[in-house]
């Protein structure tokens, strides 16, 4: 159970809390929470059969029509970025560590308003179904779309594998079931909700997810305040009175400046490159409703995040040295005060603590539900890559309709689901922290600089961001590979190669680098039409005339 | 986008000041937020033990909890302050280039 944290923190750093990993113990059977997460299904079902009736076209299964509003995408954007294991996982980084914690979630939140300001608007307006429509608006449709389908898919299917694994994981810890049947329960039930439903389907199993996660976390917060008559100084007093003063200040999560700005640039360019979160910005009418999506989004992830640290610190007063919690087989062995089920249990065991054990039912079915969501989200854009990027644009050129391409993604997202089931088998014991931290890593290094330059640029050429995208790509993989979080702990050699974490900072400027030099060394003509070809591009994603699915249409 | 349309609305004095200010107003945003998270991560890199002075004498509370969510906080007021003038003035700019566009 120890080696849940140890993992979290020692070899995984700070994109551990989106995988959970280690191995870990399964509890006893949880009836309460099985009956609510049952219910859940349910009800998302029942959604789904809903959103299939109105899934009739391919801008339906994609954009769920289009007719999302600010308000509801801002939730589910908040929903995709509230998984399962940044909830735990952040609880317990502030339940061990104190302001560590609030240091992490920092740094996820701050790469929103960056989106809005710079690219939230022009993607609306430039881009129909996938990011990689605006990449390749005016550079070749083939070496492009199959670069930003590489990164796409490549990002889903890294992301997929952590949330899978850490679906299996806290199905054992939660509901008392076994690994394989919570993998292939997540398979199986997202591939119902996308197939059938799309992205309405997808949408609205997201804002469900992000309402019961947001009650439920404003309930234990205020439920922890109330005991300390909202007074946060007799809550932290209490706090250091059972650990020590170490927790209200930063502590090892980040060492030396350069890893400090490299992790920065990881989670700020990143999130703005991540395809189920670009793809989102697709699914409302215009460039005011994408605005407005992103501030909700990070009003919603802002106060979640202040939520965790105070449930993180509820936890440390309410079940830290808690007779009820303490893992007693673990402490006679090990010393401390282990909690049962290990730290990322403590944000589960407060909610028991504080609303006993019809609440603790609510939580854990809410937590399971979480990774649902999250992982039809992530289906449905690696599916989208396939099938609009892949099938309809480099394949058959264009050349095919919108229910052929629709029937594409249904069968790309069963393939999808399958592969997820089966890798999420195959990677139960290995050490798998690394692949979210290289999900952002290709996100930031491949994807952003390709999308951001494509709208900023008027110089940008195919070659320049064929070549350079590719070097990030490469760059961001080797990096990782040769880094401590392979090279030493899956690999274990020594010491590692390459000595950061973090390699964002070195693979987004030699993405940056490299499209820039292949550009402007670019003397063809199709190099010169592309360049003049900007202004009619500029015009449109300032204005949003031409742009798809705008109100004068 | 016919080059005619591309070349009225290049002209169009709406279009220029849209492009301008909220490039503008975008950039100044961008770097306001760059400067208060990586200078919060430099504090944390270079002085970790700033955060950690007691908020007043006495107090187990350290600065940097109001620090911190602050920098939330801040996240938060900035998308707002884009969000409120875009939805007026940018987009009340946009209606008029769009409607001239139409026109022609």
């Amino acid at each position: 159970m120890r080696a849940l944290l140890f993992l979290l923190l020692a070899s995984a750093g700070i994109f551990a809390g989106e995988a959970l990993t280690g191995a870990v113990e399964k509890q006893p059977l949880n009836m309460s929470a099985i009956i609510m997460f049952v219910i859940f299904v349910g009800a998302t079902l029942g959604i789904t059969y809903w959103a299939a009736k109105r899934t009739k076209t391919a801008k339906d299964f994609y954009t769920a029509g289009g007719g999302i509003t600010g308000f509801q995408n801002g939730m589910a954007i908040a929903g995709d970025y509230m998984s399962a294991a940044s909830f735990l996982g952040i609880s317990a980084l502030v339940y061990s560590k104190g302001y560590d914690g609030l240091i992490y979630s920092i740094g996820f939140l701050v790469g929103w308003p960056i989106i809005l300001f710079m690219v939230a608007e022009r993607l609306r307006n430039l881009g129909k179904y996938t990011f990689a429509d605006v990449a390749s608006y005016r550079l070749k449709q083939t070496p492009i779309r199959t670069l930003a389908a590489f990164g796409s898919i490549a990002t889903v299917i890294l992301y997929l594998i952590a949330q899978m694994v850490g679906a299996g994981k806290l199905i054992q810890l939660l509901f008392g079931l076994d690994y394989e049947i919570a993998v292939v329960l997540v398979g199986v039930l997202m591939i119902l909700y996308v197939t059938f439903g799309g992205m309405l389907a997808t949408t609205w199993v997201q804002i469900i997810k992000a309402f019961l996660l947001l009650s439920g976390a404003t309930f234990m917060a205020i439920a922890v305040m109330a005991h300390y008559n909202f007074n946060f100084e007799t809550l932290f007093a209490t706090a250091v009175q059972m650990k020590d003063l170490t927790i209200m200040e930063p502590g090892a999560l980040i060492s030396d400046p350069i890893s400090a700005i490299s992790l920065g640039v990881a989670l700020m360019f990143g999130t703005a490159g991540l395809p189920h979160i670009l793809m989102r910005f697709f699914t409302v009418s215009d460039a005011k409703e994408a605005r407005k999506s992103v501030f909700y989004a990070t009003g919603f992830i802002g106060y979640f995040y202040i939520l965790t640290f105070i449930i993180g610190f509820g936890a440390i007063v309410m079940v830290f040295n808690n007779p009820q919690y303490l893992d007693l087989a673990k402490q006679a062995i090990d010393g401390g005060s282990p909690i049962l089920g290990g730290d990322n249990m403590a944000a589960i065991h407060l909610s028991h603590a504080v609303g006993g054990d019809f609440f603790l039912g609510f939580i854990s079915a809410v937590a399971f539900a979480t990774i649902l969501a999250v992982v039809s989200g992530l289906t449905l854009a690696g599916a989208s890559a396939i099938s609009h990027d892949l099938y309809a644009s480099v394949i058959r050129k264009g050349k095919t309709d919108g229910l052929m391409e629709m029937k594409v993604s249904k069968v790309a997202t069963v393939v999808l689901g399958i592969i997820a089931i089966f890798l999420g088998i195959t990677f139960e014991d290995q050490n798998i922290a690394f692949m979210v931290g290289l999900a952002f890593a290709i996100a930031a290094s491949a994807n952003f600089p390709i999308l951001f330059l494509s709208m900023y640029w008027s110089k940008l050429t195919t070659r320049g961001a064929l070549l350079g995208g590719s070097l990030g790509l490469l760059t961001a993989a080797v990096l990782v590979i040769l880094g401590p979080t392979v090279w030493v702990d899956v690999l274990k050699n020594a010491e590692a190669i390459f000595p950061y974490k973090y390699p964002a900072l070195f693979s987004v400027s030699a993405a940056f680098i490299g499209i820039w030099f292949f550009s402007i060394t670019d003397k063809s003509e199709s190099a010169k039409q592309e360049k003049e070809a900007f202004e009619a591009q500029y015009i449109r994603s300032q204005t949003g005339i031409g742009a798809e699915g705008a109100s004068e249409h | 986008m016919k080059q005619a349309l591309v070349d009225r609305i290049k002209n169009d004095p709406d279009y220029i000041r849209l492009v301008s200010e909220r490039s503008r107003f975008a950039w100044i945003l961008t770097i306001i937020m760059l400067v208060i998270y990586f200078g919060f991560v430099l504090v944390i890199a270079f002085d970790p033990s700033f955060l950690g002075t007691p908020l007043f004498k006495g107090s187990v509370t350290t600065i940097g909890i109001p620090i911190g969510v602050g920098v939330i906080l801040s996240a938060f007021i900035l998308t707002g302050i884009y969000v409120r003038r875009a939805n007026g003035e940018f987009d009340e700019l946009t209606r008029r280039i769009k409607e001239k566009a139409k026109e022609a």
